[in-house]
C-alpha cells in the first residue's frame, strides 16, 4: 500500500484503476475483504482508498479524536486538486464520515454513496438506532453483519500477526473514534440540509447492525437523495454482493438526474 | 508485615441463578434488598472487628455484578472510618479512568482521611476490562484518562492556595480547589493494583504501592522484579513497603478446618472470571499485538483467565481446588503453621513483600466461620509474620 502525505501526517492509501475519481471511505472492521469489490470498481473507476488514522498501518496523531478530525482530513486531501471533483464513497464508520465531510463543503465531491453508514441519531434517548456491537457475542456480530455469514467468517486462525495486529488496530481505532456517543454525532441531523450533492442510500437488506428502517430515515433526512437496497446482503453489502454495488455505483454515477 | 482483610461483599444468592456471565448482564431483581442488607451489615460486622484483631481493612469496587455487592468502594470506608479507631484503610480502589469526576474523587479520599484522622491509604484502579461497560468509557482511551486523572487529584489534593486551572485532555476545570485538605501530608499513600510488569514500572517510578492479585507462584516474581529494577533506576529507595500481595487464607485448629475455609473462600476465585466473552476485551483496551493474539486463539475475546501451577500446568479458576490452589500461590490454608510455612515460601519465592492482602472472606464462607478464621489468624499467625525475611 502507498502512503500519503497530509500536513504533518502521513497514512497509507490504496489505490487502483483509471477513470474518473472515486474516494471510499471504510468501516470499522472487515477491510481485507474489500478486495473483490475494489477490483470491480477498478474496472471504471481511479480508486483512492485511505486507510483511516489509527486504522491499518497509518498512524494516529494525537490530536485525532473525533470524526471531525478525519473529516478535516479528507477534505484537504480533496482540496489538493489532483483527484479534481470525486465521487465520495463511506461505508458504515466511513459513512459518517463522508457525511460530516458534506455538510462542511461540498466544493470537490461530485456525488455522494453511502453504504449502511452510521453516524445520524434518529430514535429517542431510550432507544437503540445502531447495535451494541461491543456487547453482543460475537457470533451475533457476524450474524447481523453479513446475509451469509457461514461464507463471509474470516479464519482468524490462518492469518498473519501483521494481518490480526491490522485487524487489532481498526477495532481499536474504531473505539476511539466511535465510542460514546456510540457511533453517531447528535448535532449531525440539523445540519443534513447542507448535503446538497446528489446522494445515493445503499442498505443491504439484511443489515442487523443497522437497519433498512435506518437507512430509509437516514435518506428522508438528505436533500437530494434516493434509496436502493441490495438484496441478500448485509450490513457489508460491498462485501457480500460486490458487483450489485459497484453496478448500484455505476447506474448513479451516470444518471443525469435522481 | 502488615496485613489487611478483604471481602468482595459478594451477594452469593444470586449465583446459583446466574449463567454464563456473572457480571454486566445480569438483571438486579436477582438482588433481594432484604437479603442484601443482611449480607452488607454482616461484611461490615467482619470488617469491624478487624479494628480489634489488628487486621487493616480492604475494600475494593466491581460494577452490575453479584460477586462483588461493593459498588462503591468509599462507602464502606466511610462507615467504617468512624467506627473502627486503630487500623488503616484501604480503598483499593477507585477506578479513576471509569469515573467522570477526578475532583469528586479527590474529595471522597479526603474527607475519609479527615474523619478517620489520617488512616486512609487510597488506591487508584485502572479497572479490569468488563467493568468498561458499566461506566461506557472508552477503552481506547482508559490508561490515558487515568493517568491524567491520577495527576490532577493528586496537584488537587496537594494545592491549598486556592483555586487551579486544568484544562487537560480528558477533564476541564477553571476553578479546581478542594475541601476538605487530607489530614495525611502531602497526601494519603497512593495504592494501584498491577497485573503485568509494564504497570509496575509506571508505579514504581512514581513510588506507588503495588497490589499484586491473583497472579501466583509463575506470574508475581517478574512483577515484583519489575518494579524493584524501575525504582532503583528511578532513585527511589527499595522497601517491602512498596509491594503487597493478595492471597486467599483459611486458617483452622486443624488442617482440614483450615482447608474447608479455604475452599468456601474459592468461591470468589471460581466465580470472579465467569463473563461473557464479549464483555473480556474491549477494543483498545489491550494492546493491538495482544488483541491480535487473541483473536488467533479464540477468535474473540480473552477467554477467561488461567492460573498456573508451579510446575507450569494451566489450572482453570472455574474448577480449582485448595490443593491446586495453594500450589499456584493464590491460597495459603490449614494450620497456623501451614500457613506460615506457605507464606514463608513464598515470600522467599518473590523476594519478599511488606503487605499481605489477606481474603479472610470470600464466595459462601458465613458469618461465624469468618470471624473464626480472622480471630485464629489474628491470635496465632499475626504474631509472627514480621519475622520473615528472604532467605
Amino acid at each position: 500500500m502507498e502512503r500519503i502525505q497530509i500536513n504533518e501526517l502521513s497514512f497509507e492509501v490504496l489505490t487502483a484503476g483509471d477513470g474518473p475519481p472515486l474516494l471510499f471511505l471504510h468501516g470499522g472492521d472487515y477491510f481485507a475483504q474489500h478486495r473483490e469489490f475494489f477490483d470491480r470498481l477498478a474496472r471504471h473507476w481511479r480508486v483512492v482508498v485511505p486507510r483511516h488514522p489509527g486504522f491499518g498501518n497509518s498512524e494516529r496523531p494525537h490530536g485525532f479524536r473525533t470524526v471531525h478530525d478525519l473529516a478535516y482530513l479528507y477534505l484537504d486531501l480533496l482540496e489538493r486538486g489532483d483527484l479534481g471533483k470525486a465521487t465520495l464513497v463511506g461505508s458504515s464508520f466511513g459513512g459518517w464520515v463522508a457525511l460530516e465531510m458534506c455538510i462542511r463543503c461540498v466544493d470537490r465531491i461530485d456525488r455522494l454513496v453511502l453504504i449502511d453508514s452510521v453516524g445520524v441519531k434518529f430514535g429517542g434517548r431510550e432507544e437503540r438506532d445502531i447495535a451494541d456491537i461491543y456487547a453482543l457475542a460475537s457470533e451475533e456480530v457476524l450474524r447481523r453483519s453479513f446475509f451469509d455469514p457461514a461464507r463471509m467468517a474470516p479464519d482468524y486462525a490462518r492469518l498473519s500477526d501483521d494481518e490480526l495486529t491490522a485487524i487489532a488496530r481498526d477495532r481499536q481505532a474504531t473505539a476511539l473514534y466511535g465510542w460514546r456517543p456510540y457511533m453517531h454525532n447528535p448535532g449531525l441531523r440539523q445540519w443534513l440540509h447542507r448535503v446538497s450533492v446528489p446522494t445515493l442510500v445503499i442498505w443491504g437488506e439484511n443489515d442487523g447492525v443497522v437497519t433498512q428502517d435506518y437507512g430509509h430515515k437516514l435518506c428522508r433526512s438528505l436533500p437530494n437523495s434516493r434509496f436502493e437496497a441490495i438484496r441478500e446482503a448485509g450490513h457489508y453489502p460491498q462485501i457480500e454482493r460486490p458487483d450489485e454495488v459497484a453496478d448500484a455505483i455505476g447506474r448513479f454515477a451516470s444518471a443525469e438526474v435522481l | 508485615m502488615k496485613i489487611w482483610h478483604f471481602s468482595e461483599m459478594a451477594y452469593h444468592p444470586a449465583w446459583p441463578q446466574l449463567g454464563d456471565s456473572y457480571r454486566v448482564i445480569i438483571p438486579s431483581r436477582l438482588y433481594d434488598p432484604k437479603v442484601g442488607a443482611d449480607l452488607y451489615h454482616r461484611y461490615l460486622n467482619e470488617w469491624a472487628l478487624c479494628d480489634e484483631l489488628g487486621i487493616n481493612i480492604m475494600t475494593n469496587e466491581h460494577h452490575a455484578t453479584a460477586t462483588c455487592a461493593d459498588s462503591v468502594c468509599t462507602i464502606p470506608m466511610a462507615i467504617l472510618a468512624r467506627e473502627t479507631k486503630r487500623v488503616r484503610l484501604l480503598a483499593l480502589g477507585m477506578p479513576i479512568g471509569n469515573r467522570n469526576d477526578p475532583i469528586r474523587v479527590a474529595e471522597e479520599y479526603s474527607m475519609l482521611d479527615v474523619i478517620s484522622r489520617g488512616r486512609i491509604e487510597m488506591g487508584f484502579v485502572k479497572g479490569v476490562p468488563f467493568e468498561i461497560s458499566p461506566a461506557n468509557t472508552n477503552p481506547a482511551e482508559l490508561t490515558e484518562r487515568f493517568w491524567e486523572a491520577h495527576d490532577l487529584i493528586l496537584k488537587a489534593m496537594t494545592s491549598h492556595d486556592g483555586p487551579f486551572n486544568w484544562e487537560g485532555t480528558h477533564f476541564h476545570y477553571r476553578q479546581v480547589n478542594v475541601w476538605p485538605r487530607p489530614w495525611q501530608q502531602p497526601h494519603p499513600p497512593v495504592w494501584m493494583p498491577v497485573g503485568s510488569t509494564g504497570s509496575a514500572m509506571e508505579a514504581a517510578e512514581r513510588g506507588m504501592t503495588i497490589g499484586v492479585l491473583n497472579t501466583g507462584w509463575v506470574r508475581t516474581p517478574p512483577i515484583f522484579e519489575a518494579y524493584r529494577k524501575k525504582a532503583a533506576e528511578a532513585g527511589r529507595p527499595i522497601t517491602q513497603e512498596r509491594l503487597a500481595y493478595m492471597a486467599l487464607i483459611g486458617v483452622g485448629h486443624t488442617r482440614e478446618e483450615g482447608w474447608r475455609r479455604a475452599d468456601q473462600i474459592l468461591g470468589y476465585s471460581r466465580t470472579s472470571g465467569i463473563v461473557a466473552p464479549q464483555f473480556m476485551n474491549p477494543p483498545g483496551y489491550a494492546s493491538p499485538a495482544l488483541s491480535a493474539q487473541a483473536l488467533k486463539t479464540s477468535g474473540g475475546g480473552f477467554r477467561a483467565g488461567r492460573i498456573q501451577s508451579r510446575d507450569g500446568r494451566n489450572i482453570d479458576p472455574r474448577t480449582m481446588s485448595v490443593e491446586d490452589a495453594i500450589d499456584a500461590g493464590l491460597v495459603f490454608a490449614g494450620t497456623p503453621d501451614d500457613v506460615l510455612d506457605q507464606l514463608r515460601a513464598f515470600y522467599d519465592h518473590v523476594g519478599g513483600f511488606g503487605h499481605l492482602l489477606m481474603m479472610g472472606q470470600g464466595g459462601l464462607l458465613d458469618h461465624d466461620e469468618t470471624v473464626a478464621n480472622l480471630t485464629l489468624f489474628s491470635r496465632e499467625v499475626l504474631p509472627r509474620v514480621d519475622n520473615l525475611a528472604v532467605m
